[in-house]
């Protein structure tokens, strides 16, 4: 065990180098440059030698594999450097929009949960039913509808019917939960709406996978009740593929949420991400495009421990 | 009517196939009821695929109004007899706008998906066709680009290329190949051990031949899955990427592009604006997502798509 997870760790860090080789790679053949966009949003000439000199101080007229290195080494000692665009800290920036986008990320995924379990199991038990026809419709529709859309919709909604609109500005929920709470939840219902479809499908397809099997007809058999043998017998040997795909989507949604932050006028990772692609600011996009992937990355390997907990029979 | 068109044509994609696996050939019209039948729910979305291919093929007749045409007389027109679906903040009409933008849609959709299912079919396929070391360095470079989401790689790669249709095709399409090869990858694995690989192999075909004639065409049904499977996506993909303002540019009509801006600031006014182009993005790709399910539920039901 032990020794699996040395070697998962050690594998961890190739795909992160190449992860960080091709954003880096990619950002520098892009055409635009950081310090022309910058002269060229402030209206004013600038002379050769002024965008010369600012090159020289972002370290930009180093060959490129120096570059590398210098930005390399930075992350090795988990120093992200600062922001080519707003010269502070990404790590500070980073922060800031980490706690809104793992908040929202979070209260997404406990929405997809609560929607997908109970409708995946209902349909599965009451297969070819209209119920079940009536969840898989309802699942089919959250891949199809825009979460942004949704996301329009409710804010409309509110709009009309009670002349609300989301609060401009961010409240964090140590400060005032109430209030972090109701311009959280929309969003969150937006997401998790969207993203419960394929976890609903997951459930449906993994509890019906497993009620055709002996031990489920066991269990019936000794005459057990109805509860206990789709909670305990059920569910809890169909969580293995449920678990994985509701884990994936989590560690998609940190980075993924570009669009539906943008409608809710919520300044988060996604955000920033667009942000700092059109202001071509390398070292920012550089440092979350590694987040985005480390999110991935480590949340497999955690699922991977996971398994391990969850069905005893799994051994590394 | 018009399903049982889009049907047939399911028939014989299934019909080719079918030479390869156990399908008995069938009279078209036979196998036309037989998929409505059996998956009534397939049948209604290929109605409605089909309905907005005449409509993006017709948006010239249909459509009341010029799709770009500024009336300033005519701003913020709520629905009704003349502007079926109300008009926008420069008095376009939003109905014309609509059938002109799911030209946009399909043909951004199609095109993305075709490029990306083809690429990733020939790479998958190649990396099961040689293993090794190819395979590795393949299976490598895949990881990494799925690890991210869908939306952040084409956002990456909109944000190098530039806007202009072309560019939001390719956009799409990069983060959709890797998903694709994995899948058409493990589909071929088995292929490579066949006898007629062999065979070919030993009869003296060289690595494009028996790659393109023999391992190839025995992949097409995975492949058509996969494909069908990413034009909802990729029509989603293309409204998400308009809305951002990095997509298809003003003044063409685009699906997203109608949700974005005025749309949101005069929600209040005009949520006719807001409401409909969503509507329109959320009817394509249930129609193509239900479509594609039952053509995977016909071709091959275990096959798992990313």
């Amino acid at each position: 065990m032990g020794q699996y997870i040395l070697k998962r760790l050690l594998l961890v860090i190739p795909t992160l180098f190449g992860v960080a080789v091709l954003v880096f790679v990619l950002l520098r053949i892009a055409p635009g440059d950081i310090v022309e966009l910058k002269y060229a949003g402030s209206g004013t000439f600038a002379p050769k030698e002024a965008i010369e000199r600012e090159r020289v101080q972002l370290g930009l007229d180093k060959p490129v594999w120096q570059q590398f290195l210098n930005w390399s080494w930075g992350i090795v000692r988990m120093d992200f450097g600062i922001s080519m665009w707003t010269g502070r800290p990404i790590a500070e920036e980073i922060r800031i929009r980490l706690e809104l986008s793992l908040q929202l990320a979070i209260m997404a995924t406990l929405v997809a949960i609560l929607i997908a379990l109970p409708c995946g199991t209902l349909a599965a038990l009451k297969q070819d039913t209209w119920v079940d026809y009536l969840v898989r419709i309802f699942s089919i529709g959250g891949l199809a509808v825009p979460s942004f859309w949704l996301g329009i919709v409710i804010i409309l909604m509110f709009l009309i019917f009670f002349k609300w609109l989301p609060p401009l500005t961010f409240t964090s929920f140590w400060t005032d939960p109430l209030a972090n709470m109701s311009q959280m939840i929309w969003p969150a219902l937006a997401v998790g709406y969207r993203y419960s479809a394929m976890a609903t499908r997951m459930t449906r397809s993994a509890v019906l996978e497993v009620l055709g099997e002996d031990y489920v007809r066991t269990a019936r058999a000794k005459g057990l009740r109805e509860n206990a043998v789709v909670l305990k017998h059920a569910l809890r040997n169909a969580l293995l593929p449920i678990v994985t795909i509701i884990g994936l989507e989590f560690a998609f949604l940190i980075g993924g949420l570009v669009v539906t932050e943008q409608v809710f006028n919520l300044n988060g990772i996604g955000m920033l991400l667009v942000e700092s692609i059109t202001h071509r600011d390398y070292t920012m996009t550089q440092a979350l495009v590694l987040l985005v992937s480390f999110a991935f990355i480590g949340m497999n390997f955690f699922l991977d421990l996971l398994y391990v907990w969850l069905d005893p029979r799994i051994q590394y | 009517m018009s399903g049982s068109t889009r049907a047939s044509n399911t028939n014989e994609a299934s019909q080719r196939h079918g030479r390869m696996t156990s399908f008995r050939p069938q009279r078209q019209w036979q196998g036309v009821l037989r998929f409505v039948q059996k998956r009534p729910l397939g049948a209604v979305g290929a109605a409605i695929v089909i309905g907005m291919a005449i409509a993006a093929l017709l948006a010239e007749v249909i459509a009341p109004f010029d799709p770009l045409q500024n009336d300033y007389g005519a701003m913020f027109h709520a629905p009704g007899a003349t502007h079926l679906l109300g008009t926008d903040s420069f008095g376009r009409d939003v109905l014309s706008r609509l059938l002109y933008g799911s030209r946009t849609a399909l043909w951004v959709g199609f095109s993305s998906s075709f490029f990306a299912s083809t690429v990733g079919a020939v790479l998958g396929v190649a990396g099961a066709y040689f293993g090794g070391k190819v395979d590795l360095l393949l299976q490598r470079l895949l990881d990494i680009l799925i690890s991210f989401p869908l939306i952040v790689l084409a956002l990456v790669v909109v944000a190098l290329l530039g806007s202009g249709i072309w560019n939001v095709i390719v956009a799409i399409a990069i983060p959709m190949i890797p998903r694709a090869a994995l899948v058409l990858r493990s589909s071929s694995l088995a292929l490579r051990q066949m006898l007629f690989v062999e065979a070919a192999l030993t009869l003296g075909a060289g690595h494009a031949r028996v790659i393109l004639s023999h391992m190839l065409p025995n992949v097409v049904a995975p492949y058509l899955i996969i494909l069908t499977a990413f034009l909802g996506q990729a029509i989603l993909l293309e409204a998400s990427l308009s809305f951002l303002g990095l997509g298809v540019a003003e003044p063409t009509a685009a699906w997203g592009l109608m949700l974005r801006g005025a749309a949101v600031d005069f929600a209040e006014r005009a949520p006719w604006m807001a409401f409909f182009p969503g509507l329109a993005i959320s009817l394509a790709v249930f129609a193509f997502n239900v479509f594609g399910d039952s053509l995977r539920d016909a071709l091959d039901p275990k096959l798992r798509v990313p």
